[in-house]
């Protein structure tokens, strides 16, 4: 579902000097339907570099990213867009989101980019809050005044209404208490069973251990720390 | 139930060479892209940047020097650039439409807020006062303005009520192609916020295409999916909005992305 | 002796107005740019309808001119003196005997022939100048069959009155191709310039137009399907001679704010009475002439 061959990736900064920065060179991995693979490795090291790459939001400087065969790394922006909508879901650390809308909209607005009728939308962002324990009374809310834990549960909540076949999650559970981990944790073991192919940034061992089938560490890809 | 595909073949405009010189200064130069069914398209850049010259060079307001700018019309792509006059006019009151950032520029300031929204059905047509009049309520209301100012005329709304009957007036045909030249410049913050919403749901609900121009980055980072930087005439960089402004790769792109101020 | 040419104007102008005007019949409700010349009378007097019949004029005419329908007013009485002067053509009050009329803001009641010109005085022509003030647009316009503002200027109306309020000067499309001012007639005369047997030519002397609807045009007034074009008149018979079809001048007779309808058209009104009829104020014509000797 998601294959990576040969990636590299460096920042050239013109407004300081001139300074070319390698982050990247030779990264390669395979992740097939129902498999979840684990970034490793220090900070900094471009564990999330590596995943915007895969979304298309940073360029890759050669090599190829296949997602479910579109070629990220040379596809058009209308290609990366129509991907980001049916293929390839994405959660983030920070929820960044337009700041009148309301929760149960954010929430909802995937199915409904994809052309799913409004009242069905609705029925499946409310179920997805109700079990991440958002309350029902801040649903007409906007998420920008929720606390940290609060925004990350809806920025799950949007990653997860709609069955991507493939899956980026960054820190999903940071911010999360034990019991809301626990439901992240059984959505992101659901979303394998039912066959998505996953990439995730697990700080927490306990969550890496429990669902992840290979660990990677971005280490080996890093020029000058080849391992 | 809309569902919005922009994997198709075929581009709903296509721009080649498009240039465009006052004497010896380049107003655009080279301009090249195409624009599929559904996509936004972000042009920024900064005074004088050659934008807004652009802008005008696509909508047929201003005859640029060389280059050609393809339509595909309901009869087969033409280059608009070679269209007759009125061929031109009628493609401009029915499949593109005209954003003003200067709501007067593109409204009849004396005509009340029905007659605005009515005008250019009238111009196709429409012969019956009951049904262009719902038609104009309905539109009034798809744009926040209350029901109860249909006969009022511009003179009497505020600036932000003026840019959304501008934008009403232009949606009633349905175009499918919509240029916008920087639709929320002068208005109050809170109120470009609201303008910026009703803009997403109208392109997400109507499937339009749009050309959007501003200087304002967070404009583009909502409503567009691709961005043009433009510098001294020249497109010094385009791509994925979120890649551009996350990712820039060209020393203008970072500079105008760094300078912009975090609230 | 009269040191003036035949009708006031030098025989090069006079050709001048008739290419003018050759190209307006050819071109119905088109309006055609001539160069209006100083006239002995002001701008806003007339001076178009004027040089309009000064080039249509031949000797053997004979000439009825009416304002707002009467021909005794002193505007009709000033113009029909000056071509009595400058042309020296018999003059007549009698729509029927009359072959050039020159009117001011009225079509005469009594059905017109193949014989005939009427000539028609126009303050503005361009119907749509007071909703777009840019001559440029309203050529293109007109050039490009644009009318989506005349509309508009209707459906302001319909917004603001219930209804359209627009009751002279009604706009109307010729032939299906162009929207044409028919000068500030009352809407009443509209019907009578569809179909019509006479020549009828427009002249505007201050912005230097002249536009034409030649025999057996069809014109049209603009309107929308659930609002149709009504031509209206007083809800009144004509106090003098009883005619229930004729447009009618509103009189206000007595300080009591007391009133009589009248025939705006005087000819017609008098020859009613000659012929007999009466109103609920006036006596038969035939009594006074017999009273009277």
């Amino acid at each position: 579902m998601i294959d990576i061959r040969n990636l590299s990736k460096s920042f050239t900064l013109h407004n300081q000097g001139g300074a070319v920065i390698p982050v990247m060179a030779g990264a390669a991995l395979r992740i097939r339907p129902g498999e979840c693979v684990g970034l490793v490795g220090r900070s900094g090291a471009g564990k999330s570099t590596l995943m915007r790459m895969v979304y298309g939001n940073y360029l890759a400087a050669g090599g190829e990213i296949l997602v479910g065969g579109v070629d990220v790394a040379t596809a058009e922006p209308r290609q990366i867009i129509a991907l980001r909508r049916a293929t390839l879901g994405h959660v983030s650390q920070f929820l960044r989101v337009v700041p009148r809308v309301p929760t149960i909209e954010v929430v909802a607005e995937p199915l409904l980019a994809l052309g799913t009728p409004a009242d069905r939308a609705r029925a499946a962002a409310e179920s997805l809050l109700a079990r991440l324990n958002i309350p029902e009374r801040l649903w007409p809310l906007s998420p920008t005044t929720f606390s940290g834990g609060e925004q990350q549960r809806v920025n799950i909540a949007r990653g997860f209404v709609h069955p991507y076949p493939a899956l980026l999650l960054d820190e999903p559970t940071a911010s999360l208490d034990a019991a809301n981990r626990e439901v992240v944790l059984t959505l992101i073991e659901e979303a394998k069973a039912r066959g998505a192919a996953i990439l995730g940034i697990f700080h927490d061992e306990a969550a890496r251990a429990r669902l992840c089938d290979r660990l990677v560490d971005v280490a080996a890809f890093t020029p000058g720390l080849a391992a | 139930m809309t569902v919005h595909s922009t994997i198709t073949t075929a581009p709903l405009l296509s721009v080649r060479g498009l240039t465009k010189r006052y004497g010896a200064r380049i107003g655009c130069a080279d301009v090249s892209f195409d624009l599929y069914p559904g996509e936004v398209l972000g042009i920024v850049g900064e005074s004088g940047s050659g934008k807004s010259t652009l802008l005008s060079c696509l909508a047929g307001h201003l005859p640029p020097d060389a280059g050609e700018v393809v339509f595909a019309t309901t009869d087969g792509p033409r280059d608009t650039l070679t269209m007759s006059e009125p061929e031109r006019r009628r493609l401009s009151r029915t499949d593109w439409a005209f954003v003003h950032q200067n709501p007067r520029d593109g409204l009849r300031m004396g005509v009340t807020a029905g007659g605005n929204v009515g005008e250019r059905l009238m111009a196709v047509g429409a012969r019956n006062y009951g049904a262009i009049r719902d038609c104009a309520l309905d539109w009034l209301g798809r744009v926040e303005i209350a029901a109860e100012r249909i006969d009022d005329r511009p003179r009497a709304f505020s600036g932000g009520m003026q840019q959304r009957l501008q934008i009403a007036r232009n949606l009633v045909t349905g175009p499918r192609l919509v240029f916008m030249d920087e639709p929320t410049g002068g208005l109050d913050v809170s109120v470009q916020a609201r303008l910026l919403d009703l803009l997403r749901g109208l392109v997400r609900d109507l499937g339009l295409s749009v050309i959007i121009v501003t200087h304002d980055l967070a404009v583009v980072r909502l409503l567009a999916d691709r961005l043009m930087v433009m510098k001294d005439g020249r497109v010094v960089e385009q791509g994925l909005t979120d890649q551009v402004l996350d990712d820039p790769q060209h020393a203008y792109t970072q500079l105008l992305v760094s300078s912009v101020l975090q609230v | 002796m009269n040191d003036y040419n035949f009708a006031y104007l030098d025989e090069q102008t006079k050709r001048m107005i008739r290419r003018a005007i050759l190209k307006a019949v050819a071109v119905p409700g088109y309006q055609v740019p001539f160069a209006s010349r100083e006239m002995p009378m002001p701008y806003g007097w007339g001076t178009g309808g004027v040089q309009v019949t000064a080039a249509c004029l031949v000797p053997e005419d004979r000439l009825k001119v009416i304002d707002q329908g009467a021909d005794d007013t002193t505007n009709a009485v000033s113009i029909r003196k000056f071509f009595q002067r400058t042309a020296g053509v018999a003059t007549t009050e009698a729509t029927a005997e009359a072959t050039v009329i020159q009117t001011r803001h009225r079509i005469p009641e009594q059905p017109l022939t193949e014989d005939q010109i009427l000539v028609y005085q126009v303050p503005i022509p361009e119907p749509l100048r007071f909703l777009e003030p840019r001559e440029t647009e309203t050529r293109k316009m007109h050039a490009l069959e644009e009318y989506g503002l005349m509309h508009v200027k209707l459906y302001e109306d319909i917004a603001r009155h219930g209804q359209i309020a627009t009751s002279y000067a009604y706009p109307v499309k010729v032939e299906g191709r162009y929207v044409m001012d028919p000068s500030p007639i009352p809407k009443f005369d509209n019907p009578k310039l569809s179909d019509c047997p006479a020549l009828q030519l427009f002249g505007a002397g201050r912005e230097q137009r002249i536009y034409a609807l030649p025999p057996w045009t069809q014109v049209v007034s603009l309107d929308f399907e659930d609002h149709p074009f009504v031509a209206s008149k007083a809800d009144h018979d004509c106090d003098l001679c009883g005619a229930a079809e004729s447009y009618l001048d509103e009189v206000i007779v007595d300080d009591q704010g007391g009133r009589m309808f009248v025939c705006s058209d005087t000819d017609y009104c008098r020859s009613r009475r000659e012929d007999g009829h009466t109103g609920r104020l006036g006596t038969p014509a035939a009594a006074q002439v017999e009273a009277a000797e």
